[in-house]
């Protein structure tokens, strides 16, 4: 799974043409949208119950298989193991989003977890304070000014907007572990990858099953559920850290967050 | 500039102290109930989830712990303002009855509803990391600690309307319940032809 030192060379080189490309990342991070762009909710709507289908018949019960027969210490190795190999890609996208705190602990995490984690199995790194910066492309365009563009469902792969569909198929064509590493070793990773998607799948089973199963509206409530959440990812999480941080002070007095309902102004209030 | 100076001069010394000691309790009075209110808002939430871990450790039957949910949301939430707040414009058609009615069925709706997944949280911690004023009501930031979760992300939204502090909105990791509740709510009065009777009678049944 380790890269040979000529790979590693040409990583580093990557790395430094990504540098050069910081100077277009300086434009200010635009703010994060709110409301829902759903113009294809129909078609959305379709693809939401074919996936539902597609959970009912295959996803959830082979997750239920595998957390059942796989003891938990194993999948959270395998869990570990295809975290692991996102990282070079988030050290990357931090490269170009003019994070470097980020970039380089997203490096740092990747050589303990590599080495002393043994090809990324065990987690040490974590203990070690480098709990890292889980990125993507998508996230990158957002540094970039690009806006979300509409909401899309896709078939097996769920909720996206258009610009995180974008950023995965970046992510995808220019993950540096995909392109430096060996074809046989490399269907390791893709086979981690889906142990992991299965572990997530077992793990939190709960919470999607009554997002999926248990809600009126499933399509909606999935909707809701992904664009909340990824909005408040791009906006840092409103965690005052690193390269994010946020005045708690400079933003009481300033507009509330998106995120923010006041019920006692509805109209329908009396 | 000449009228500021012309006009500090006939001040004296002592009038102007007493001018900034005024102006000082002016400025002070608001912030010490601001302050006051901020400490009622990080009290009402370390209450809370302290209340729900008592509740939670008692184990007693499900039904018990159900029942002993739907007092502490009643307690500590203000359910009247929420539950109105998920109806939409379906509650300016409403009448009070038919409020009332609803109210009561939604409290214990969203009891058994989260209520049911209360093991998910057995064991769990709520760290109240800040409180913040936002717009005229406190955010209570906080850190919830799941047993092998990663820590979440936790805001409270909290008023003091009608003089006691009850939080009407929580925000986990940029996941707003009251626009989730609403659009579930919407989901089920749309599947009950925007009868708020049927609607009321739908969630008590579930």
């Amino acid at each position: 799974m380790m890269a040979s030192g000529h790979a590693a060379l040409r990583a580093v080189s990557k790395l430094g043409a990504a540098a050069s490309l910081l100077a277009l990342a300086a434009c200010g991070t635009p703010p994060v949208q709110t409301g829902t762009n759903d113009p294809q909710e129909q078609v959305n709507r379709e693809r939401h119950e074919f996936n539902k289908r597609f959970d009912t018949a295959l996803v959830k019960p082979v997750s239920q298989g595998y957390g059942r027969v796989v003891p938990g210490p194993v999948r959270t190795g395998v869990n570990n193991f295809a975290d692991n190999l996102d990282l070079p890609g988030d050290a990357l996208n931090g490269v170009f989003q003019g994070r470097p705190v980020a970039a380089l602990e997203n490096t740092a995490r990747f050589v303990v977890n590599s080495t002393i984690g043994v090809l990324g199995i065990f987690d040490p790194a974590s203990s070690m304070g480098l709990r890292g910066k889980p990125t993507d492309f998508g996230e990158t365009l957002y540094t970039w000014g690009v806006g979300e563009g509409q909401y899309v469902e896709h078939p097996f792969f769920g909720p996206s907007t258009e610009r995180d569909t974008y950023g995965a198929i970046v992510d995808y064509a220019t993950n540096p572990v995909r392109l430096l590493v060996p074809s046989p070793e490399r269907s390791i990773g893709t086979v981690a990858e889906g142990g992991s998607k299965l572990g997530d799948r077992y793990e939190y089973s709960d919470t999607i099953d009554s997002v999926l199963y248990e809600s009126a509206d499933s399509y909606a409530q999935t909707r809701l559920l992904y664009l909340q959440n990824r909005r408040y990812a791009l906006g840092g999480g409103g965690e005052a850290s690193g390269d994010d941080f946020i005045d708690p002070y400079a933003d009481a007095g300033g507009a509330a967050p998106a995120d923010f309902i006041d019920p006692y102004e509805d109209s329908n209030a009396q | 500039m000449p009228s500021d100076i012309s006009f500090a001069a006939p001040l004296n010394r002592r009038a102007f102290g007493g001018i900034l000691l005024a102006g000082g309790m002016a400025l002070a009075l608001p912030r010490a109930s601001h302050a006051q209110s901020a400490d009622a808002a990080r009290q009402l939430v370390t209450n809370a989830v302290g209340e729900v871990n008592r509740i939670i450790a008692s184990g007693q039957p499900e039904s018990a712990m159900l029942a002993a949910f739907e007092r502490v949301f009643a307690n500590y939430a203000d359910v009247p303002t929420i539950a109105r707040s998920t109806l939409g414009v379906a509650a300016r058609q409403a009448s009070q009855a038919q409020l009332s009615a609803y109210t009561q069925a939604y409290q214990g709706y969203v009891s058994r509803k989260y209520g049911r997944r209360f093991r998910e949280f057995a064991g769990g911690q709520i760290e109240v990391t800040s409180v913040q004023p936002l717009k005229s009501y406190f955010e209570v930031v906080s850190t919830a600690y799941l047993r092998n979760k990663n820590p979440a992300d936790v805001r409270w939204h909290v008023s003091q309307k009608g003089g006691q502090a009850k939080f009407f909105n929580i925000i986990i990791e940029g996941v707003n319940m009251l626009a989730s509740e609403r659009t579930e709510v919407q989901a089920i009065l749309d599947q009950n032809r925007g009868n708020i009777d049927a609607l009321t009678q739908a969630l008590s049944r579930a």
